[in-house]
């Protein structure tokens, strides 16, 4: 397995009033052409980690790392220039709720073409003939009314299938996931990570899967890290999570409801001081 | 903003005749209410009509007569009957000052107000926008600073003395600009009044001396009005990109590879016109109220010049057909904006 990306020793730091506070404390992982999934708790790092691998780290934090590489690539110098090619050309981002992610007054035809402008130079008929089919490959049933409406005249899950289109149309090598699915009803989330698991998997992308669902992470990807304060507390085989050793990691499971073991009240995590240092 | 997202399906079925009705009906009332409440002040004042007309030396026989000509015993929802139907007819009466109909007053002075507020608007916004836009950017940091004193100095700085200033430097010192007035009167009677507004008329009829001169006298009242708006524009413009800078489309952008100049002038700004056509509208309805002080400091024969004239003088029917005019044009552009609303705003059109 030839590594698509490198990640050793990620640092992300916020300067605050109190001083610099480090929310991401050295996180090292590589990740071929496979299906990452990265679990924590909210302020754990994760989305911070997934940002920062597109090098959108919010000024005015900063991140650091001993390596960085992506495909031969180091990440840590590279130009504006180089970035603008990377992202939406060869790594891309599908974000939480279509409702904020996607521009309101443009039409979400528009929005998908636009990826492509940047890389590589297509015609405008072409263009649209791949975003056509881009929308149809994530199974929207009427493309061409899609393709002319604006973001605020779909629902939730198509929504997030327009934007899973726009950041698939430009086929990257690597996608990152962050809580694609957390802002979708239940019935719908299923149906957005079958069709984003088919497109993944039909075009042999690396995939790195961000969200606080431990389950869920662990029935869609081959590995899990589990983040806690800004730190990998656990790295796991999807299929071996009950063997988990950290704590953390052993609590989240207990947390779990089981159909055959009906405990009540379930338990609550508690968390020890210790984890976090 | 977010939170409008539902599309009601009723009054997407709404016919236009409908919404168009619906409207009409609404500046309808707008303005009945207007002519209800200017009609009531004029009235409620402490000034005597019937002494501004006849004088205090007339004898009671002539007060007396003046005051029945002038409709004043009768009981005041008659007399507002009376002054609507009139007004329908387009007769604000006369004034007493110039003697002749407030109609034809206002439309004489009123051009040279909406000659220097379209002038002093639109410097207002070519320059506001984009140094909101660079403040916004550049938040925090030097070029963010000296576009935010400068604004400053435009909201505090009070514009008869800005104007004296400026009457001295450019006219009095350099030589740069013609000084009060619209015209010099060596041209005034070289252009055929068409529309009224200098500019336009003379370029039209190719008087290109008389164009130079009038831009010559313009340029300082407009360049100061438009400060004025252009202070408040850019310091909208910034906070509004600031709103939109930090919005998640914004990142979902710069993951597609979309360059930062377009997601800045495209992307953001496009959401940003949304709140800021208001901000422009209700600037240029400032503007054209008729700025008193500008109009009064560099002699510009002006709506505001006329109603400050007219309240001097008690000229009550003056008073109330300018502030009729006004009112007109604050619905007016209320009504503009509105419609530019819906054309940048998909999430307005398709609502009744």
């Amino acid at each position: 397995m030839s590594a698509l990306l490198t990640v050793e020793d990620l640092r992300i730091t916020f300067p605050t009033r109190q001083g610099p506070s480090e929310v991401v404390r050295g996180v090292s992982f590589t990740l071929g052409r496979e299906r990452l999934g990265i679990v924590g708790e909210s302020g754990s790092g994760k989305s911070q980690t997934g940002r920062a691998l597109l090098g959108l780290t919010p000024p005015p934090g900063t991140a650091t790392a001993k390596r960085l590489d992506f495909d031969g690539i180091d990440l840590r110098n590279a130009s504006p220039k180089q970035w603008r090619a990377l992202r939406g050309g060869r790594m891309s981002m599908v974000m939480q709720d279509p409702k904020f992610s996607l521009n309101p007054v443009m039409t979400i035809g528009r929005q998908i073409m636009e990826a492509l402008a940047f890389h590589g130079r297509s015609s405008r008929a072409e263009k649209k003939a791949r975003a056509m089919a881009m929308l149809e490959a994530v199974q929207i049933r009427d493309p061409e009314r899609v393709f002319r409406a604006y973001p605020h005249e779909l629902s939730g899950g198509m929504g997030q299938r327009a934007m899973i289109a726009m950041m698939l149309v430009t086929e990257p090598d690597l996608l990152i996931a962050d809580e694609p699915t957390s802002a979708l009803d239940v019935t719908v989330q299923i149906e957005v990570l079958r069709i984003l698991d088919a497109l993944v998997k039909d075009r042999g992308m690396g995939l790195i899967f961000i969200s606080h669902d431990l389950r869920l992470v662990a029935s869609f990807c081959d590995r899990v890290l589990v983040m806690y304060a800004g730190r990998v507390v656990e790295e796991l085989k999807a299929s071996e999570l009950d063997r988990a050793q950290h704590p953390y990691t052993q609590g989240l499971m207990n947390c779990l409801p089981k159909i055959d073991n009906d405990t009540r009240p379930l338990p609550t995590m508690t968390r020890d001081a210790s984890w976090a240092l | 903003m977010a939170t409008a997202i539902k599309t009601g399906g009723r009054s997407r079925a709404l016919p236009f005749a409908w919404k168009a009705a619906k409207l009409l009906a609404s500046v309808a009332l707008t303005f009945l209410g207007l002519l209800f409440v200017t009609f009531l002040i004029g009235r409620v004042v402490p000034v005597d009509p019937v002494l501004s007309v006849v004088g205090d030396r007339a004898s009671q026989s002539v007060y007396d007569r003046v005051y029945i000509e002038l409709g004043l015993d009768k009981p005041l929802i008659q007399q507002f009957w009376i002054y609507l139907q009139k007004v329908f007819t387009g007769d604000f009466g006369d004034s007493f000052l110039t003697k002749r109909p407030i109609m034809d007053d206002i439309l004489r002075v009123f051009p040279a107000t909406l000659e220097l507020a379209t002038f002093g608007v639109i410097l207002g916004t070519i320059l506001g926008v984009p140094l909101g836009v660079l403040a916004a950017v550049k938040q925090g940091r030097l070029a963010d600073q000296v576009v935010r004193v400068v604004g400053l100095i435009g909201y505090s700085a009070p514009i008869f003395w800005l104007g004296l200033l400026g009457l001295l430097i450019f006219y009095a010192k350099l030589g740069w600009v013609a000084g009060p007035g619209r015209i010099d009167i060596s041209f005034e009677y070289d252009i055929t009044p068409a529309t009224g507004l200098l500019l336009l008329d003379s370029a039209m009829q190719g008087k290109w001396a008389a164009f130079r001169n009038i831009f010559s006298h313009i340029i300082l009242p407009a360049s100061l009005l438009g400060y004025f708006s252009m202070a408040y524009i850019s310091r909208m413009t910034r906070s509004f990109m600031l709103n939109e800078l930090a919005q998640e489309y914004v990142i979902a952008a710069r993951v597609k590879g979309v360059p930062e100049w377009r997601i800045i002038w495209v992307h953001a700004l496009r959401n940003a016109a949304v709140p800021l056509v208001t901000v422009i509208a209700l600037s240029y309805a400032g503007l054209l109220e008729g700025s008193v002080l500008t109009e009064t400091v560099f002699a510009w024969p002006g709506l505001g010049q006329y109603l400050t004239n007219s309240l001097q003088n008690a000229d009550m029917n003056a008073v109330l057909g300018g502030t009729l005019v006004i009112g007109v044009v604050f619905v007016g552009l209320n009504l503009l904006s509105d419609l530019l609303y819906t054309l940048l705003d998909p999430r307005v059109r398709r609502r009744g």
